[in-house]
């Protein structure tokens, strides 16, 4: 499964696509198959409001909160690990 | 220091103006992001893993009061509260809005700084030895001559699109503090017999991907040939360097390619025409520049003695922080950025704050920024040491590490960077925390870590080297022995295969057993590695 995100052209925030808007709390967001994801992303590109937009493998995680399969990617969705003071309240990047 | 006049100032509003232009133009959607990356990238402006993120350029490393109190000023009103000491002498912010960096730009030029030629294949931040002007050891001071090669080097129009990034470091003294022979070019301030000033010239050194310590290409270039020389080095990279190839564009590739004696003949050659357009700066205004830099009015006839009172942190702190001075009654203070459980090179607002109160009141109005990601206080009294010791223990900065395994430099790694295969910081803290009982005992150990090839933890030049990579997906650690990025330059070499995080802190522990079993009497790490070789510590880290 996968997960769109990229980051807010006018603040650099990141965000995920939520099935029908932006959120920048990745428990918000929706995993899609590739397809379907290819075909948010295509669209999203045309609007010019998000930066580095990209489909990164996912899984369903702890909660329902989806979880990115590439610690890159859960860094980017829970903050640094060296400054949990940083990154979203309670959520563990691992 | 340097202060701008009329045209520097003139170049950095309107570069300012400009850029907010571009961004207004862009947040209108008239420009789209294909087109305004390049632009905001040349204002510093990368986007990262979680924001944008700013990197503001420390000409030399040299920061008033005012202008360390504006960075202040800009972790606390611009990015959350704290702000990031490269190994190029710069800081970097890593929470920047887009929509504020206009404001934020036009906030650094109210304080002569900016963030031109921070990004981008031009000619770089130019670094210099964190000591200049202040040890005992130097030939002469290196930062007329660093400032000189900003004002030819900044929106220099030949060398705006070189084949590659290009990095200028210099430094005055036999002592190497600033790894000149790791970058583009490096100069070293030396006289003649007959007592002329001039430079020993090293080119095409670096780390990255494909790591050279720079060969000598002149003995002695005659200090009024400088600009002269430094074009007609540019101008061979920019004809003969690679274009097509990213990882073979670096002018270290073209220099090994060529082979040393070649590239000199090259640059021979050019610089035999270009020294008659009359590039090289007038006499009297080298003396312009250099009167920025003349000593300030030191005392004379100060006392020499520091009493440390019987204070046992406060004595541990003046042997390894503080350093000789060339004058009398005067102390080098290296302010650690390394404290227990912090972030290599990270400061916080009140950080910065109460080390420009310190320069202030007992440095005259100076602090320097280190390759090794601490700051340094250059001309503090003898008599002063103890206001300054508590001065920077109030704010946590009263670390007594400089140069010890747990004064670990660290690229910002998987943490934060974009271009990042693991992280880098946690690593650093890590090891540091395993060495800290033992780093006294270790003595002089330069340990640097870094989240991918790019180096910018300068892992090449670490006595023991860090590198993290992906092993698909995992974040996998290469370690790596015998670097110096000092004036007895090495590379390291990579032990063998690599390790989980935990594993390659308990590695570097290891290795730290294999020193103290085998030294001899007087030899630090570096030395007892060369001496013996990587075999023993390779069969005790495989064991």
């Amino acid at each position: 499964m996968k997960l769109l995100t990229g980051n807010v052209s006018r603040t650099g925030e990141v965000i995920w696509w939520t099935g029908d808007g932006w959120s920048p709390d990745v428990a918000d967001a929706v995993l899609m198959d590739p397809a379907a994801g290819e075909a948010v992303l295509a669209r999203e590109a045309v609007a010019e409001q998000v930066n580095d937009l990209a489909l990164v493998d996912a899984e369903p995680g702890p909660g329902g909160v989806p979880r990115p399969l590439h610690i890159r990617e859960r860094i980017r969705a829970f903050g640094p690990t060296v400054r949990p003071d940083l990154g979203r309240a309670g959520r563990d990047w691992r | 220091m340097y202060r701008y006049d009329a045209i520097d100032r003139a170049l950095v509003e309107a570069r300012v103006e400009e850029f907010r232009d571009q961004l207004a133009r862009r947040l209108s959607g008239e420009l789209d992001e294909e087109h305004f990356k390049p632009l905001r990238l040349k204002n510093g402006l990368y986007l990262q893993l979680h924001a944008y993120m700013l990197r503001v350029a420390i000409p030399y490393g040299l920061l008033s009061s005012r202008q360390l109190r504006m960075l202040a000023h800009v972790a606390r009103r611009y990015d959350r509260g704290y702000g990031h000491f490269t190994t190029r002498q710069n800081i970097q912010y890593n929470w920047i809005r887009l929509e504020e960096a206009a404001d934020l730009l036009a906030d650094l030029a109210t304080v002569e700084m900016h963030a031109i030629q921070t990004s981008g294949n031009c000619i770089r931040n130019i670094s210099a030895d964190q000591y200049a002007g202040a040890a005992a050891d130097e030939v002469a001071d290196p930062r007329p001559w660093a400032e000189l090669l900003r004002q030819w080097s900044s929106f220099h129009p030949e060398f705006s699109y070189l084949p590659r990034k290009f990095k200028i470091a210099l430094t005055g003294s036999d002592a190497d503090r600033a790894a000149i022979r790791f970058h583009d070019i490096g100069f070293q301030l030396v006289r003649d017999c007959g007592g002329a000033l001039g430079f020993r010239v090293f080119v095409g050194g670096g780390m990255g991907r494909t790591p050279f310590v720079g060969p000598c290409i002149r003995d002695f270039l005659p200090a009024g040939e400088f600009l002269s020389y430094s074009e007609a080095i540019l101008r061979v990279y920019n004809r003969f360097g690679r274009r097509d190839n990213i990882y073979k564009a670096r002018i270290k590739i073209l220099v090994h390619e060529l082979g040393a004696e070649r590239f000199a003949a090259e640059v021979e050659a050019e610089h035999r025409h270009v020294k008659t357009l009359g590039i090289d700066a007038p006499e009297a205004e080298v003396r312009r520049i250099a009167g920025f830099f003349a000593d300030p009015p030191f005392e004379p006839g100060l006392d020499d003695a520091v009493d440390d009172g019987g204070d046992e942190a406060f004595a541990r702190w003046l042997l390894r922080q503080v350093k000789p001075h060339k004058v009398p009654g005067y102390r080098i203070v290296n302010v650690s950025l390394k404290p227990k459980g912090g972030i290599p090179g990270d400061a916080s607002a009140e950080q910065m704050e109460a080390v420009a109160g310190l320069a202030e009141r007992f440095s005259f109005d100076e602090v320097r920024v280190t390759h090794a990601q601490n700051l340094v206080l250059a001309h503090v009294r003898a008599c002063d040491l103890r206001a300054v010791h508590d001065g920077l223990l109030a704010v946590g900065l009263a670390e007594a590490n400089l140069d010890l395994a747990t004064d670990v430099i660290s690229c910002p790694g998987l943490d934060y960077c974009t271009l990042a295969n693991a992280r880098s910081i946690p690593v650093a803290m890590k090891v540091a925390d395993r060495l800290r009982d033992r780093e006294a005992e270790l003595g002089e150990l330069k340990i640097k870590v870094s989240g991918c090839i790019n180096a910018c933890g300068h892992h090449h030049a670490g006595h023991i080297g860090i590198l993290g990579v992906d092993r698909k997906g995992v974040e996998n650690y290469q370690l790596l022995l015998g670097g110096s990025g000092a004036e007895d330059a090495s590379i390291a070499q990579i032990l063998g295969p690599g390790f989980t995080e935990e594993g390659v802190v308990e590695a570097v522990a290891t290795v730290t057993d294999v020193y103290l079993r085998e030294r001899m009497a007087g030899e630090r790490f570096l030395d007892t590695f060369r001496r013996i070789g990587p075999k023993p510590f390779k069969e005790a880290v495989y064991a």
